[in-house]
């Protein structure tokens, strides 16, 4: 009982510093703005705390976080495993290899108008069906191992990847384009110094919208077969024997590696597309 | 309409390829098989081979539609729509899971973004983690809830639905906080003068802005329900549904079966997100607020 009056008192207390907080004087400053979200994280962590264990809830339909964390520290060595097979070699390898061929081709097929207006309808239809499904055969053709996940990985980011591509290239205008010719540029001149900067807000959205598309793939790919290693796998069979602290554990794996991916990203992002005014506020 | 041309060139380029694809990747089994029975292939006989194996390694694209035919129209026809080998009734049930959890998603997405939009701490608190669960591979939980629920005697439609339900959520919580924000300061500012509260605000103002975001979210939000029930599918062992369609065709190397159930996941998938798109010209066009 006293945990469930834990978790009743530490939400109200912050709910009442991020009330203060947020309608405070200092609402608009970066360290109010970084400290609200943190407080609500650990606000949600401790009722979760309080009320798995006040409540008595089984650990076999949710663990409270601290054994998810003494799971964590203790099984440092399988989920480093785990986390290369599926991110390294799986998700990593196809995201490069899917965003890579799919820059290539967008440049490619931007020459002609023709392949422009009957690619994108296209490319943006198969962006939008469940490509996922296409594991399964992509296990059968390239066998267990981490080269089917990357295939299933290349088959989910290329199409995103394509379309934002192709619409960068696309982004600048009649005047731009003009005074690149009035300097008798030549095709490759104008692609590199003009269209390819212009482009690099669009391909960086597709580069971070295929960045979870590349997790997610890895992952559900390897509920298809998988060697015994692997996040997908782990989680699949340790669910099997009830071992949720270690599903959570692969789970929060996951959520770091997602987020350290797209930040990753954003930082590379923010460097190349200084100019844009999105970076600029 | 002067994109039809280049859409059916490009479609056609990849029914080639695909064809194409079918011969080189079926033709050592055709090979390894004529063989054994001690013929010599000829280049026509190899072809056709190719193009009619039983368990090929890529089934060519007219078995697969044959299959679906047969696997839907056919059955239909007999009056057998919702006969267990039929791909409707295996579809039904994954549009039933699909549509509960795309209502609950939305429904819930839709509600915390007017939260959002009205109080400061919840803006400040929860909006931050809505944005960061964007690139977060939320799908690996998706075993998990399967079995726990099961395990506390929650079975069948529930299960998927809620994995459908929070795939949905985030993208529609996101997109609708934009939208409703979407109203310019100067009309605020006159609704303002004309001294309306924050009920009369959000109805005249903020909804109908909202609207072009809110159906860009839904054809988001429709796409990830139908994956997160496809995958809350796979699991479990289940024997229905589109998931499980493809998880027992890999089982038995049924490669023209799981061609077939994914053909059908992305024409259902196609229509979902074609119809809420009609909705949405046709709204958006009353609302005098399309191009």
């Amino acid at each position: 009982m006293s945990w469930v009056i834990f978790a009743i008192v530490f939400w109200a207390m912050g709910y009442w510093a991020n009330y203060k907080l947020a309608n405070g004087a200092h609402s608009q400053s970066r360290l109010v703005k970084l400290a609200v979200p943190v407080i609500f994280g650990v606000t949600i962590i401790a009722v979760w705390e309080g009320l798995v264990r006040g409540l008595n809830v089984p650990h076999v339909i949710l663990p409270p976080p601290s054994s998810i964390a003494e799971r964590f520290a203790s099984s440092l060595d399988i989920l480093w495993v785990d986390f290369v097979q599926t991110f390294v070699k799986g998700a990593l390898s196809g995201y490069l290899i899917g965003c890579g061929s799919a820059f290539i081709i967008a440049v490619l097929i931007d020459r002609s108008p023709f392949l422009q207006r009957g690619l994108l309808p296209v490319g943006n239809f198969i962006a939008a069906l469940p490509i996922v499904g296409t594991a399964p055969i992509l296990v059968m053709w390239f066998g267990f191992d981490w080269q089917s996940k990357a295939a299933v990985v290349v088959a989910m980011v290329f199409f995103p990847m394509l379309v934002n591509t192709v619409q960068g290239l696309a982004a600048t205008d009649k005047m731009q384009r003009d005074l690149m010719a009035t300097y008798s540029a030549s095709y490759w001149q104008s692609l590199f110094k003009l269209r390819l900067p212009a482009a690099m807000p669009a391909v960086f959205n597709g580069l971070k919208i295929a960045t979870t598309l590349a997790l997610i793939g890895a992952i559900v790919a390897e509920f298809f077969g998988s060697p015994i290693k692997g996040m997908g796998f782990r989680i699949s069979t340790e669910v099997g024997k009830l071992g949720l602290d270690m599903v959570w554990a692969e789970i929060s794996v996951a959520a770091l590696a997602g987020s350290a991916f797209y930040g990753v990203v954003a930082i590379i992002e923010k460097g190349v597309t200084f100019w844009h005014p999105s970076q600029r506020g | 309409m002067r994109s039809i041309l280049p859409i059916l060139a490009v479609v056609s380029a990849i029914v080639l390829l695909w064809y194409g694809a079918a011969v080189s990747m079926n033709s050592k089994w055709a090979q390894d098989q004529a063989k054994r029975a001690d013929v010599e292939l000829s280049f026509s006989e190899l072809v056709a081979d190719t193009w009619s194996q039983e368990r090929p390694r890529l089934p060519a694209p007219h078995q697969v539609v044959s299959e679906l035919w047969k696997s839907t129209g056919e059955m239909a026809l007999k009056g057998r729509a919702f006969s267990k080998r039929s791909l409707i009734f295996h579809g039904w049930i994954t549009l039933s899971a699909t549509m509960l959890g795309f209502v609950i998603g939305t429904g819930a997405g839709i509600l915390l973004a007017v939260g959002i939009v009205h109080y400061r701490v919840m803006d400040m608190s929860v909006m931050p983690w809505a944005i960061a669960s964007q690139t977060i591979p939320i799908l690996a939980i998706a075993p998990m809830i399967i079995v726990v629920l099961n395990s506390i005697g929650v079975q069948g439609l529930v299960p998927k639905a809620i994995i459908s339900a929070y795939l949905s959520f985030f993208p529609v919580v996101v997109g609708m906080v934009k939208g409703l924000r979407s109203p310019s300061m100067d009309q605020l500012d006159l609704l303002r003068t004309y001294s309306a509260g924050v009920n009369a605000t959000f109805w005249k103002l903020r909804l109908p802005s909202s609207m072009p975001y809110l159906f860009t979210s839904l054809k988001i939000g429709m796409a990830a329900s139908l994956v997160g029930a496809i995958v809350g599918e796979l699991p479990t062992g289940a024997i229905r549904g589109l998931g499980a369609r493809m998880l027992t065709g890999s089982y038995y190397g049924q490669t023209i079966q799981i061609w077939s159930a994914l053909f059908a996941a992305a024409i259902l998938a196609a229509v979902l997100v074609g119809i809420i798109g009609l909705i949405e010209r046709s709204t958006l066009k009353r609302m005098g607020m399309s191009q």
